[in-house]
C-alpha cells in the first residue's frame, strides 16, 4: 500500500482494491490451513509428532486436521506411495475443493527415495501437482514446520485475480497422466546407489 | 507313512525339514494333520524360494506346528524348472492357506490347484509385468516408469474386492444402485499370462 505524497493528513491510505482483497483472503487462507494427512509410512510418525503438543502445528493455524478430503485444503503425503495407492491419492486430490495445496513430506514421497523398485511411485509429483517438497528420511518436525511456513509464504504471494494459478488439474489425455510420459521417465531416472542396478530386460 | 512320498528328510540344528514329492503332497499333509501322534494342526506359513542357480528347483515351503505337541516341521516341495509351476492347494486342510497361497502365486507365479480364489493379493489384479520375486524379474519392473504410472492410475481399486472382503455383504440391500451393480459385476481385470522368462 502506498501513501500518496500530495495529501497532508496521514490518517488514511490508498491502495489497489485487488491488493486489499488478496491480502485479506490470502492471510485468512494461509493462517488457517486444514491439512489432510495421507500417512503411509514412518514420515507419518513424524507428522504426528509435529501435530502433537511439543511442536504443535496448531500454532501456525493448522488447528483442525481434516480426515475427509472434502473439508481439507492441504494434502500432506507423509511416506512412500506404492503404485497400488496411486489412484487413491489421485482421487483424494480430486475430491478436495479449490483452493488446494500439496506438501510432499520426505524423500520417498518426493523422489521414491530408497525404494527404486517395481512397486513404488518415483515421486508423487508424477500423480498430483506438489507445492512444497520437504526433504529428510524422515524429516524432523522442524523440517515439516519449515515446509508449512514456506507454503504460507507461497499462498500469501498468490492472487485471486490470476486465474491461471487456481485452475483445476486436468489429465493430459485419456490415459490419466498429468505429465508427458517422457517427463515421467526423465524424473524417475535412477540416482545415487541405484545407478549401479540395471533394468535387465 | 505314505510310500514314495518322502524324497529326503533332514534334521539339523533341531529343525526338521522333509522334502515331499509334488504328487504326494496333499496326502502327506492330510496324514500330518490327522494322524494321532502327528497332529500338526497349525499352518504357520506358506512361502517359496527361488535360487540363483538356475538348475536348482524352486521350492514351495510349508511351516507346520502342532500346538498340542509343541513341535514344528518344515515341508518342502521342489518344482523343477522344466516342469509346470503347480502344486495342490492345501486350502481344504487349513483355510488359513488361502491368502498365503495367493501371495506365493502373486510373487512367484506358482499355481495352487484346487484353491477356491487364486488371484493376485499384493499387486493389483491387472498387473501385467510378471511375478516380482522371481530371479528373472528386473528390480524396477519390465515397463517404463511412465507406463507403470499410467497402468496404476487406470487400475480401478474398488473393482478388485468382493462384497465379502469389503465386509458390507450384510448391507447389500442398502447400497446405492450403481455401487451394488459394480460390486456384483466384479469388474475384475483379466489375470495376465505369465511373461516369457528371460534367456
Amino acid at each position: 500500500m502506498k501513501r500518496v505524497g500530495e495529501v497532508q493528513s496521514s490518517n488514511y491510505l490508498l491502495a489497489k482494491f485487488e491488493n486489499l482483497v488478496d491480502w485479506a483472503v490470502n492471510s485468512s487462507r494461509a493462517n488457517s490451513l486444514w491439512p489432510m494427512p495421507f500417512g503411509t509410512a514412518c514420515c507419518a510418525i513424524e507428522f504426528m509428532a509435529t501435530a502433537a503438543s511439543r511442536f504443535d502445528f496448531a500454532r501456525f493455524g493448522m488447528e483442525r486436521q481434516a480426515f475427509s478430503p472434502r473439508q481439507a485444503d492441504v494434502l500432506i503425503c507423509a511416506g512412500r506411495l506404492p503404485f497400488k495407492l496411486a489412484p487413491v491419492i489421485r482421487r483424494i486430490y480430486d475430491q478436495m475443493p479449490q483452493p488446494k495445496w500439496v506438501i510432499s513430506m520426505g524423500a520417498c514421497a518426493s523422489t521414491g527415495g530408497v525404494f527404486d523398485n517395481y512397486a513404488m511411485v518415483q515421486g508423487i509429483d508424477t500423480i498430483v501437482p506438489v507445492d512444497v517438497y520437504v526433504p529428510g528420511c524422515p524429516p524432523r518436525p522442524e523440517g515439516l514446520l519449515y515446509g508449512i511456513l514456506l507454503l504460507h509464504k507461497k499462498i500469501k504471494g498468490e492472487s485471486l485475480f490470476d486465474a491461471v494459478k487456481r485452475r483445476d488439474e486436468q489429465p493430459l489425455d485419456d490415459k490419466g497422466l498429468r505429465l508427458p510420459p517422457e517427463t515421467i521417465d526423465e524424473i524417475s531416472e535412477p540416482f545415487g546407489n541405484s545407478v549401479h542396478q540395471f533394468r535387465s530386460s | 507313512m505314505i510310500p514314495g512320498a518322502v524324497r529326503e528328510a533332514v534334521a539339523r540344528d533341531g529343525e526338521h525339514i522333509v522334502y515331499v514329492t509334488r504328487e504326494r503332497l496333499l496326502e502327506t499333509m492330510t496324514w500330518l494333520k490327522e494322524t494321532p501322534g502327528q497332529e500338526f494342526d497349525y499352518l504357520v506359513d506358506v512361502t517359496a524360494v527361488e535360487f540363483r542357480d538356475r538348475e536348482r528347483p524352486l521350492e514351495v515351503v510349508y511351516f507346520l506346528r502342532s500346538l498340542k505337541r509343541r513341535v514344528d516341521i518344515r515341508i518342502k516341495v521342489e518344482l523343477a524348472p522344466a516342469d509346470e509351476l503347480a502344486v495342490d492347494s492345501i486350502w481344504h486342510l487349513w483355510h488359513g492357506a488361502d491368502w498365503l497361497e495367493r501371495e506365493v502365486f502373486d510373487m512367484f507365479g506358482v499355481t495352487f490347484k484346487g484353491h477356491p480364489d487364486l488371484r493376485r493379493i499384493l499387486m493389483w489384479e491387472t498387473y501385467a509385468e510378471g511375478y516380482p520375486l522371481r530371479k528373472s524379474f528386473p528390480l524396477r519392473g519390465r515397463f517404463s516408469r511412465a507406463e507403470q504410472v499410467r497402468q496404476a492410475l487406470n487400475a480401478n481399486p474398488e473393482a478388485h474386492y468382493s462384497l465379502e472382503e469389503l465386509s458390507i455383504a450384510d448391507a447389500e440391500g442398502e447400497l446405492p444402485e450403481d455401487m451394488r451393480e459394480r460390486l456384483l459385476k466384479g469388474e475384475r481385470g483379466k489375470i495376465p499370462e505369465p511373461p516369457a522368462s528371460n534367456p
